[in-house]
This record gives structure tokens, sequence and C-alpha cells, in this order.
């Protein structure tokens, strides 16, 4: 009986919160929005530099997104990178975002596999964090994690640090991946918003293959750490 | 519209001093027109151009809503206006009368009106969902109730965002018997503010980026001066609260001068509105703001205003140099020039990123100087909520970030108060609610149970949540407001809200963000709300019989709105009964000020004197304070109650059941 009058008060209230979303006072408070941001498009400033690319998009709520994210480097068809998440984004706290999902890296060959848990969000001190642990197939494991913060020289001038690290369970030979710490990402970028959706920037930007993945690398005949100068620009929509 | 009311006696002795001096001038300006010609006359043109509102009188008043393109800007863009008119027209009434108003709806969308402040019937209250269907497109409503009150008023859509594009307009009301006060002329101040964005832009703009609007945040170069003038130890003191917290003291206004222009009875700064006045009068200046998002501060250099009516309702008067007007307030103030001379009413927005002015003259030749702006305000630890300098920040209640479990850092979560103050035992929320719990009974405690129970690891789910604590043991009296400890719900944990104020203190005697420093630093009185006291004994003189403690949370950086950490959508109706005096204490846990408006009965704000409450229809929540009204539920039915800024209202509101 205890049981039935608590059904029946959840029934009800249930009921009524239908009914009062219904209720149309004044705007939609959690409307579905899309959201397409252009986080980089560059180029490097040599003319052997590769054009890359990181774009990411949501449609969704205050709640719950859908999340795409891709990125990708094309220096020539044989020497180009491209992935591509989809991830389901939860708000799990105030500042943070839980994401699950599946990745697929397309480029290089042969493309692999991934299951994806992410988190993404603002950390203390203004830290953009997008971390995510990555389960591929036969076993293979993956984390990955990008800071970025943004340092206001002027109210539209904006200097952004970045860092990304990658590391791998075990190695890959198939894609010259070596077990552990595999390379680490810098850069600097300084950007001038024309509005707040566009702004054109320039900046460099540094990486370092590290551990057994700079070991395959050198085997290979590879450069391990490369750095360039890029201009670009970030947009969003 | 500009309207003259003589009283006689005040009219014959100022005039006979003046109108020589006055017509000397017209002549001598007149002539040096004449000689100068076109720059000259440009400009005093340009003064002139300012429209004023237009009046209707009456008892029976048709209006269409209809689209219409203006320029602000210099932009064409699409309004959504009353009559043709923007603002609206302004409707005049008298006490004791029935007014009917036919309302058609021209446009593509629902609307409606909503009478801001009047008390009337329920369905008459224009809004959607609560009073009534709606004005479907095409269709006419006929509004018809008794007009119960005087002063100054206003009125506006429900609908959507229509209040941003234009929807709205000013109701004045004569008093039946005489106006206690007393005035010469007087003039209505409709402030508001545009954008030539769709306001459905600016609330998606907002979502995704919340200091989209925002062209005042710290720069490198404030932190280079701070650490020179501070030195580098302090400067990082300074900061790191606010940088742990993720939150800019910088951090005013949702949606700023960088998209809004804002206006005077419809009129841009660039072209500014004029108003006349003859030396010596008494002028009753009535301001409303009818903004959708800005906060504004008013001045007039040279004159002080003596303030004689808020929300329409008369006070007794007090003579001040500045007040601030929250979204939806009004303010009547009577100034008494007693030069022939310009003076600039000078309104700047809350965050200083733009003003509007009037140009308040004995003669159309004289334009004031407009002073310039008052520096930005930032934030301080107070507006988050504490009392405290020098405080552990380590055990503040920010956030409940701790339930992602990605930061090592973090140290939320437990209510400031319980540990970093040995002194204070008395504040130990966990000790304090089951003390009050077992005290107060069976009632209140079951409902905190239950909120415990479901809205932990959820958050959004738990409908039973949205009961508002009910606070017994200690009543403070009837005018003093609450003396009762500030209890914090569980339903406020969750990624909905990003704060929550641990030591709110009172609003009533600070002039608020900005203003705090105006007495000392250039001799300007600022109105407070402890200055509020009504002209007539207050009506209904019972103490409340309860308490209802409504904490008004956010999570800026979602852009999301609550009220108890639920949204409008979520939440059950806050039910009152008919009749009963109730104590209703709003505790902001955001940094932003928040206007909340309570439909169909009055918030008889307590400022300190029971005798003389003023009754108000909006009421400011400072960031991290408190304030108490009482309410006595005397109007049956379904009442809107919400924040006023527009952006924030789908979420932060609640339907009032009174039954």
């Amino acid at each position: 009986m205890k049981n039935f009058n608590s059904l029946g008060f959840t029934l009800v209230m249930a009921t009524a919160s239908v009914m009062s979303s219904l209720s149309y006072a004044g705007a939609e408070d959690d409307p579905l929005l899309s959201y397409v941001a252009i986080d980089q498009l560059e180029k490097g400033l040599e003319s052997d530099d590769p054009i890359s690319f990181s774009f990411q998009a949501w449609v969704g709520y205050d709640m719950d997104k859908i999340w795409l994210k891709t990125s990708g480097e094309y220096q020539n068809s044989d020497d180009q990178d491209l992935e591509v998440q989809a991830l389901y984004s939860h708000a799990v706290a105030p500042y943070w975002d839980m994401q699950m999902g599946v990745r697929r890296d397309i480029k290089p060959s042969p493309s692999r596999d991934w299951l994806v848990l992410g988190f993404q969000g603002l950390a203390p001190y203004f830290f953009d964090i997008d971390g995510a642990f990555f389960v591929g197939e036969k076993g293979q494991t993956s984390i990955r994690l990008s800071i970025e913060q943004e340092w206001l020289i002027t109210q539209k001038l904006i200097l952004t640090p970045e860092f990304e690290m990658n590391a791998y369970g075990k190695s890959d030979d198939e894609l010259s991946m070596g077990a552990g710490l595999s390379d680490i990402n810098a850069g600097l970028r300084l950007k001038y918003e024309i509005t707040r959706k566009f702004a054109p920037y320039i900046g460099i930007d540094w990486s370092k293959k590290l551990g057994a993945t700079a070991d395959l690398a050198r085997d290979n005949g590879d450069s391990i750490s490369n750095s360039q100068f890029v201009i670009g620009v970030t947009a969003w929509f | 519209m500009t309207v003259f009311k003589p009283s006689h006696e005040e009219q014959n002795k100022s005039s006979s001093g003046t109108v020589l001096s006055r017509r000397q001038f017209v002549f001598g300006a007149s002539a040096m027109l004449a000689l100068t010609t076109i720059p000259f006359s440009k400009n005093a043109l340009a003064s002139a151009i300012g429209q004023s509102l237009t009046q209707l009188s009456g008892k029976v008043f048709d209006l269409s809503i209809d689209y219409k393109t203006v320029n602000f800007t210099g932009t064409p863009a699409r309004a959504t206006v009353i009559n043709q008119l923007f603002p609206g027209p302004l409707l005049r009434w008298k006490e004791g009368e029935t007014v009917t108003l036919r309302v058609k709806n021209n446009l593509d969308h629902d609307s409606s009106l909503h009478w801001h402040g009047m008390i009337l019937p329920t369905e008459m209250d224009g809004v959607p969902g609560l009073s009534f269907a709606g004005i479907k497109p095409g269709e006419t409503f006929e509004y018809k109730f008794p007009v119960k009150q005087s002063g100054t008023y206003w009125y506006h859509s429900h609908s959507g965002f229509q209040e941003q594009t234009g929807v709205y307009g000013a109701i004045v009301i004569d008093p039946k018997e005489a106006d206690p006060v007393v005035f010469d002329r007087e003039h209505v101040i409709m402030l508001s503010d545009w954008s030539d964005e769709a306001p459905e832009t600016i609330y998606a703009n907002l979502k995704k980026q919340s200091d989209y609007y925002n062209y005042s945040e710290r720069t490198m170069s404030d932190l280079f001066s701070d650490i020179k003038k501070q030195g580098l130890v302090n400067t990082w003191r300074a900061r790191s609260m606010w940088n742990q917290e993720r939150m800019s003291d910088r951090d005013i206004s949702d949606v700023t001068g960088a998209t809004y222009t804002y206006l005077m009875n419809g009129n841009p700064p660039a072209q500014p509105w004029q108003a006349l006045f003859k030396q010596g009068e008494k002028v009753r200046l009535r301001f409303i703001n009818s903004s959708a998002m800005t906060i504004f501060d008013v001045r007039i250099p040279g004159l002080k205003m003596t303030v004689v009516a808020s929300d329409g309702q008369n006070v007794q008067p007090v003579t001040i140099d500045e007040f601030r007007i929250g979204v939806a307030e009004t303010y009547d103030v009577i100034v008494e020039p007693k030069m022939e001379d310009a003076y600039c009413i000078f309104v700047q927005s809350i965050d200083r990123s733009g003003y509007t002015v009037g140009n308040f003259t004995s003669d159309e030749m004289f334009t004031a100087k407009i002073p310039d702006m008052d520096p930005m305000p930032i934030l301080g630890h107070g507006d988050m909520g504490m009392n405290m300098e020098g405080m552990d920040h380590s055990k503040m209640a920010m956030g409940s970030d701790s339930m992602s479990g990605m930061e090592g850092m973090d140290h939320s979560k437990m209510a400031m108060g319980s540990d970093s103050m040995s002194g204070m035992e008395g504040m130990d929320h966990s000790k304090m609610a089951m003390g009050s719990g077992s005290m107060a009974g069976m009632e209140g405690m079951d409902h905190s149970k239950m909120a415990m129970g479901s809205g932990s690891m959820t958050g959004m789910e738990g409908m039973d949540l949205s009961q508002p604590s009910m606070v017994m043991p200690t009543l403070g009296l009837a005018g003093y407001g609450s003396d009762n400890e500030i209890k914090h719900l569980d339903s406020e944990n969750g990624p909905q809200v990003d704060m929550q104020s641990g030591m709110p203190q009172s609003g009533l005697n600070d002039p608020g963000i900005g203003l705090r420093d105006h007495q000392a630093n250039y001799n300007r009185k600022v109105l407070t709300y402890a200055d509020l006291k009504g002209l007539h004994p207050t009506h209904d003189k019972r103490q409340p019989t309860r308490e209802i403690q409504l904490h008004l949370t956010g999570n800026m950086n979602r852009y999301m709105w609550s009220i108890n950490g639920i949204n409008f959508a979520d939440s059950a109706p806050l039910e009152l009964a008919y009749n009963e005096r109730v104590r209703i204490t709003l505790v902001n846990d955001t940094m932003m000020i928040h206007p909340m408006h309570l439909h169909g009965v009055w918030s008889e704000l307590e400022t300190g004197d029971p005798d003389y409450i003023p009754r108000k229809h909006t009421v400011m929540v400072q960031p991290g304070s408190k304030i108490s009204y009482l309410v006595t539920a005397d109007a049956l039915g379904q009442w809107a109650y919400h924040c006023h800024l527009l952006y924030h209202m789908p979420g932060m509101f609640r339907k009032v059941v009174i039954k």
C-alpha cells in the first residue's frame, strides 16, 4: 500500500511536471540547439607544412547532447590523419560533461575503431580540459588529455596556450605506435576576435614523439619532433 | 507625451519671475540662429527629434500587436509593437473605473499582454498557460477589470521573447482621491534595451558562450597593473579564489552594450528624448524600467530627486542623488529645478557598457552636458555570499564538482561555516537541519528527507524537490525580515547550480555593486531598499504564519537558471492558502541581481518599520544576498512568480497557486 501510494504520488508529480512544461508562460527554457565550431583550421607557413584542422559540433539540450569531434592533418595523399568521434554527452557536474561513444581513425591505414569514455569541461583556474580513455580492437588502450587556456591581452586579442598528450597501452606495429607515452604537442596561438564567432590567428605549434614511438620513428628514418609557424582561423556558429 | 497639470499656487509663484528671462533668451537665440544658420539649427533640431510617448486615456482601448521595421542603430530591424508605436501607447486610467482592453494579435505567433503590478482577477493577468491560453495569431482578446490602485505601472507581452522586441508600454493611473504627491508637471520616462539581434539568437549565444556579450573581462594588463600595485603575492591571493571557482568578478550583465542600444521613451542616446520644465516647478518623473535584461543607475547631475513612489505605491519622501532601477521596477521622483537650465537625465547600465540620456530643459535651445559613466563595478566576496575577510576559501560551498570525481583539487560541497569558523557553531548546517526538523515536526522534515533521498545523484529528476523548505521554528516579526537559518536543499546540488551562498547578508541596506562608494567618492546619496517606507499604514498587520525560503540558483557557464535548483518545467507549483500571511525569503545563490516579480499580490518589502511596510511588485535580490517580504495571499488563482530578466525567466520561474 505504501509502495502504491508513492507510485501514485510519483505519477501525479510526473503528470504535473509534463503539464507545467506545456504551460507556455514565456520562452522555452531549454530549446534544442546546435553548435558547430572550427576550433582550428590552419596551415604551416612553409610550403611543405601540412594543413590541419580540429572541428567539433553538437546538437542537444542543457544536460544532454550528441557531440561530434573530428580532427586531421593533410600533408599529401600518402601522409594524412583523420579521426572522427561520435559521443553522447551528459552534464554530470557544474563544469563537467561526461562523454561516451565511438571513435574511428580513418587515416592512416589501417583504420582503427575505439570505444570512448571522456570528460570535457572547465577546471579551476579556467583550464579547458578534454580528456578521454579509449579502448580499441584487440585490447588496445589509449589515453588522451588536452588542456587549453585563454589569456586576454585585450578583450579581442587573445593568446591561447594549449597542450596535448597521448599514451597507448601497447604497441601497434602497423601504425608505428609504441606503448607508453607516445607524443606531446604544445601550441601557442594568438587570435583576434573580429566577432565573437570569427577570429583569424597566428601561432607556433610544436610536437614531439616520445619513448617507444620515437624509437620506431627513428628506425623508420622519420623525424621525432616538428615545429612550425601556423596561420589559421577559428570560428563557430 | 507631456501632461501638464498645473497646481495653480505653484504655477503663479514661478511664472512671474521667469517668463521674461526665458523670452529674452528665445529672442536672442533665434536671432543668433538666423545668423549662424545650418550647423546650429541642425544641432537644435537633433535634440528635438526625440519622440515622446503617445497617450491614450479613457475606459476602452483598442490595441493591436504588429510587426514594424525600426532603426535604432543605423540598421533596419524588425520589432514587434503595439499600435505601431515603440514603446506602445501610454495608457492613462482612473482608479475606481473599469477598463476594457481589446487586444488584437497580428503576429505570426501567440501573443499576450500582462498588466504588470496590477491587482486583478487571475484570468485577466495575461500569462499564457496560467491565466489564459494566450492570444492566437489573428485573434482578439478582451481584457476587462476594475482598476483598484493608482500610480505608475507598465504592461508587456508575456509570450516568447516579445518583451525584448518592443511589446511594452506605460500605464499611469490617476488616483480617485486627491494625489498626496504635489506636482506641477509630469513626464513618463520609459527605459529599455534594444538589440538588432533576434532574442532567440541572444539566448542561444548565451547558452553556447555565457560571456558572449561581456567585453569587460579582466585582461593581462589588469593583471600586470594589479601586480604592480599590490605585489605578486597579494594579487595571486586576490585572484586565486575567482580562478579556483571559475568565476569572473567582471560578470555584471549577461547582455551588454555590445549588442544593446539603451533607449529612453524609445529614443537612442544619439537622438535624446527631451522633456521641458519651467523654473520653479515641481516635476514628477515616472521612471519605468521596461528592459529585457538591463538594470540601470539613474541620476540627474545638479538636481536632487525626491522618491515618492516605488512600483506605483506611494512611499514616504526620501531625497537622493541616484537610484538603481531593476528590470520591471518603477520609481516616481519629484525634482524642482531652481534655474533656467538644461539637465541631463543620465541613465547608465549597471555594467557601464552603455547609457541612455534625456535632455531635461527649461528651453528647447539648451542641451545638457552628458557626464562620463562611472567605473564598472567589480564583484567582491560578499557578492558570492561570503561575509568573512581572510576566510579559508577551501571550505566554501561552490558548485558540487566532487560528483565528477575528476578533479584532484575539488574542495567543495561543504557549506561554509561548518569548519572554517570555529566560533560559529550555530552555522553548522547539518546540525541545524536536524534540529529544526525535530522541532518543527513531521511535515517540513519529511519533504527535506525526500529531497535528499531522490535528489542526490539524478539532480534534475525528483519532482518532490520543488517543495520549498518550510522553516518553522523562529519567525521574525513582521516588518523586520527573516531570522531563519539559510538552508540549502539537496536539489541545489547538480550540474544546474554553480554556487551556493554560505552566509548571505541582507541586501536591504546595500546600495549594490558599483554604487557602494558613491557617497564617499562623489557625495551622492544612493537610494537603498531600506529607505523605502510606505506612505500609508500597513494594510495587513498580521504576523506571518510561516516562511518560505526560496533559493535563486543557476549555472552561469551553462546558462541555466532555476529556483531551488529546479527549473520551471520540472517544478511543482508553490501553494499558498487563501488569505494567509506568509513571508518569502529569497536567497540569491548566484552572482547576479535577480529582480523577482510575483504576480497577483503585493510583495511587501520588510524594510524595518512594521507600520509602514512598502508594497512592491518586483524586488531586486542582490548577488549572494537575501531579502524578505510579506505576502497576503488574497487573490485566488494561478500566478506567475519569476525573475524578470528575460533570459533568466524561462527557468527561474514558479507557478504560484492560491486556493
